[in-house]
């Protein structure tokens, strides 16, 4: 019997071919939202996840105020004498690096490119995992005295020297000019648009005195000797920049020191807390969809009456009426979810190379999608249908 | 021969609305109708005979009095019961064709086999037959707005004719077409009747088409006024 209703429904669907299709569009274009949002959120978490276990293991961030962005501005930056008191009394630290950012554009004849330029020490290197493809890193007197001499990404290399190899050759900066010492090798494209290797690195002083004109550093980045050590140095970290920034005891911390996996969390927490906003938006377009198709379900209904009574008077049972019109609004539902599928693969594939995240095919949001869709059918199919099922066949006959 | 009358319909009255409003449809209608006839049931309209097919045809039930469908009562019937015996045993013809539309003539003459769950193969064939017994050879994948009135009465027909039914029921079967294409399907109507052996009600207004019958019933007022074979005198 559900073959030959299948069939039945089939056939129903093909009388009506675009009345078909223009039920189903408000489905495959929720399922294509739904797909498209989750996939590509998926994929931003994905990429800052890899973005942050390519920084280097064992690795905390100490960042000034209780998290990034907004507030943060508020909580008094670091000093350079943080730095050198975090090297000297936390014996557990292997590396300490302190950031100080800045943008810039960078000249080199007649190629300009803008970047961020990092001011560090040559800890900075070994903390991140950037290794020199040629040239060195700086000696110490360039940082004591604030060179001008720069160490620079792939990608800045790229635009200002095309294939040449930049070491030994003289960029221009803002007004000053530096010296290309090194060059490091690419970590490649690192998600949310955001290139790793698109940076030219200074020593602390030079950006300083240059480029920011304060003392101010935004973070530093402390490696420390092995994963066991890593809860030591949190701890010790935390104690004496409490005492270095005149922290009293019933005050909270006016800074942050972050491992890996809160560095992480914190990150990915937006794009996971975005991810399921745009998925809800984008389940309410599927809700609609589905209310779609009981509307269009019920004026066929009405529209069909005289065949339905044909049907009930050549001896179909009421229950073969109500599974007809249910498959048809299944089998619609159905082919409107498998259509916004491929959209929706498609359409992820395509955006996902455009903002430069990973796709990554998550079988559960399609197969959730998809069964949901077919939901939606017999949900809001059912009440057309039982409606078609009850008429009495004499009225229905007798409908014009 | 079966011991009992195909149909026999004793005492049946049909109510319409309660109380007040009631209207009395038929008044005690008692017929018997018996294997292989060709009855024409006439009368003015509002005499209750569309009430009466309809109870014939089991779509409706009586208010009272009892229905035997070779022997077995329909009045105790519930919906799906009425539905299986309207399967099994009933073909309908209409007034106004009532094809699907946008529907080939094979598929809609397929249509009742699909219900009896009959195989693709044997649906093919036998709805091919069908057409053919109706003079449809060869068009059978027009739809019905691409065929004429006659030819889509015809099509009816073989929808009725296509699941071998004991009765075949036709409510003013040529109320919608010319007078030539109606003496057509009358003759159709008979020559199934007399070479297939099936049993025909046939509710009309015109004589000229109870005059192919071979019994007339005569409704008047909600009862039956005269009931005679064909040639005799009223």
């Amino acid at each position: 019997m559900l073959w030959n209703t299948l069939l039945l429904a089939v056939r129903a669907i093909r009388r009506n071919l675009m009345r078909s299709f223009l039920t189903i569009l408000g489905i495959v274009i929720g399922v294509a939202a739904v797909i498209t949002m989750v996939t590509l959120g998926n994929g931003a978490t994905q990429s800052i996840s890899d973005q942050i276990s390519r920084m280097g293991s064992n690795i905390l961030m100490v960042i000034p105020g209780q998290r990034f962005g907004p507030g943060a501005a508020s909580a008094p930056k670091f000093k350079s004498s943080d730095v050198d008191a975090i090297k000297g009394q936390i014996f557990s630290a292997k590396w300490v690096a302190p950031v100080a950012n800045s943008q810039a554009t960078a000249v080199f004849q007649a190629n300009n490119w803008s970047t961020t330029v990092t001011g560090s020490n040559n800890d900075f290197f070994p903390a991140g995992n950037w290794e020199l493809a040629s040239g060195r890193d700086f000696s110490e007197t360039e940082m004591r005295s604030g060179k001008a001499v720069c160490v620079m990404g792939e990608t800045v290399r790229e635009k200002l020297f095309g294939k040449q190899n930049p070491v030994g050759s003289k960029i221009r900066l803002k007004q000053f000019s530096c010296e290309v010492i090194g060059l490091l090798k690419s970590k490649g494209q690192s998600g949310m648009g955001h290139d790793q290797d698109d940076s030219i690195i200074m020593p602390l002083k030079t950006v300083q005195r240059r480029l920011t004109g304060d003392k101010d550093i935004n973070r530093i980045t402390v490696s420390a000797r092995n994963s066991d050590a890593i809860n030591t140095v949190k701890n010790q970290l935390e104690l004496l920049l409490r005492e270095r920034r005149n922290v009293s005891a019933n005050e909270d911390d006016n800074f942050r020191v972050m491992d890996t996996r809160q560095i992480t969390e914190t990150l990915t927490g937006t794009t996971k807390i975005l991810t399921m906003l745009l998925g809800s938006v984008a389940a309410v377009s599927l809700l609609v969809g589905g209310i779609g198709i009981m509307n269009i379900m019920l004026v066929s209904v009405t529209e069909r009456t005289r065949e339905i009574g044909i049907r009930l008077a050549i001896g179909a049972l009421e229950r073969e009426v109500l599974l007809q019109f249910l498959i048809e609004a299944v089998v619609l539902s159905s082919i409107g979810g498998l259509i916004g599928l491929a959209i929706a693969t498609g359409a992820s594939v395509a955006i996902a190379k455009l903002i430069a995240v990973p796709y990554i095919f998550s079988p559960g949001i399609n197969l959730l999608a998809f069964i949901f869709s077919a939901a939606i059918g017999v949900i809001f199919g059912f009440f057309p249908a039982r409606r078609a099922a009850k008429l009495n066949p004499i009225d229905a006959l007798r409908h014009e | 021969m079966n011991e009992f009358p195909l149909i026999k319909l004793s005492r049946i009255t049909k109510t319409y609305g309660q109380g007040q409003a009631a209207f009395l449809a038929l008044k005690g209608v008692d017929l018997s109708i018996d294997q292989g006839e060709f009855v024409a049931i006439m009368g003015p309209s509002g005499s209750g005979k569309s009430t009466a097919m309809n109870i014939l045809g089991c779509l409706d039930i009586p208010s009272s009095g009892s229905y035997r469908f070779q022997g077995t009562p329909v009045e105790e019937m519930d919906r799906n019961q009425r539905a299986l015996l309207r399967r099994h045993f009933l073909g309908f013809v209409f007034q106004g064709f009532n094809l699907l539309p946008r529907t080939s003539a094979l598929e809609n003459v397929e249509l009742p086999l699909i219900y009896r769950g009959e195989k693709a193969s044997v649906r093919h064939a036998e709805a091919r037959t069908a057409l053919g017994k109706v003079g449809l050879t060869g068009w059978e994948d027009h739809t019905p707005a691409e065929l004429s009135g006659g030819q889509q009465q015809r099509v009816a027909i073989a929808r009725a004719l296509v699941t071998r039914p004991k009765v075949l029921l036709a409510d003013e079967p040529t109320g919608n077409l010319d007078t030539q294409t109606s003496e057509e399907i009358m003759e159709l109507i008979g020559s199934l009747n007399r070479e297939h052996g099936i049993t025909v009600l046939m509710v009309t207004h015109e004589s000229d088409m109870a005059a192919y019958a071979k019994r007339i019933v005569h409704f008047v007022d909600g009862k039956v006024d005269h009931d005679r074979q064909n040639g005799e005198q009223s």
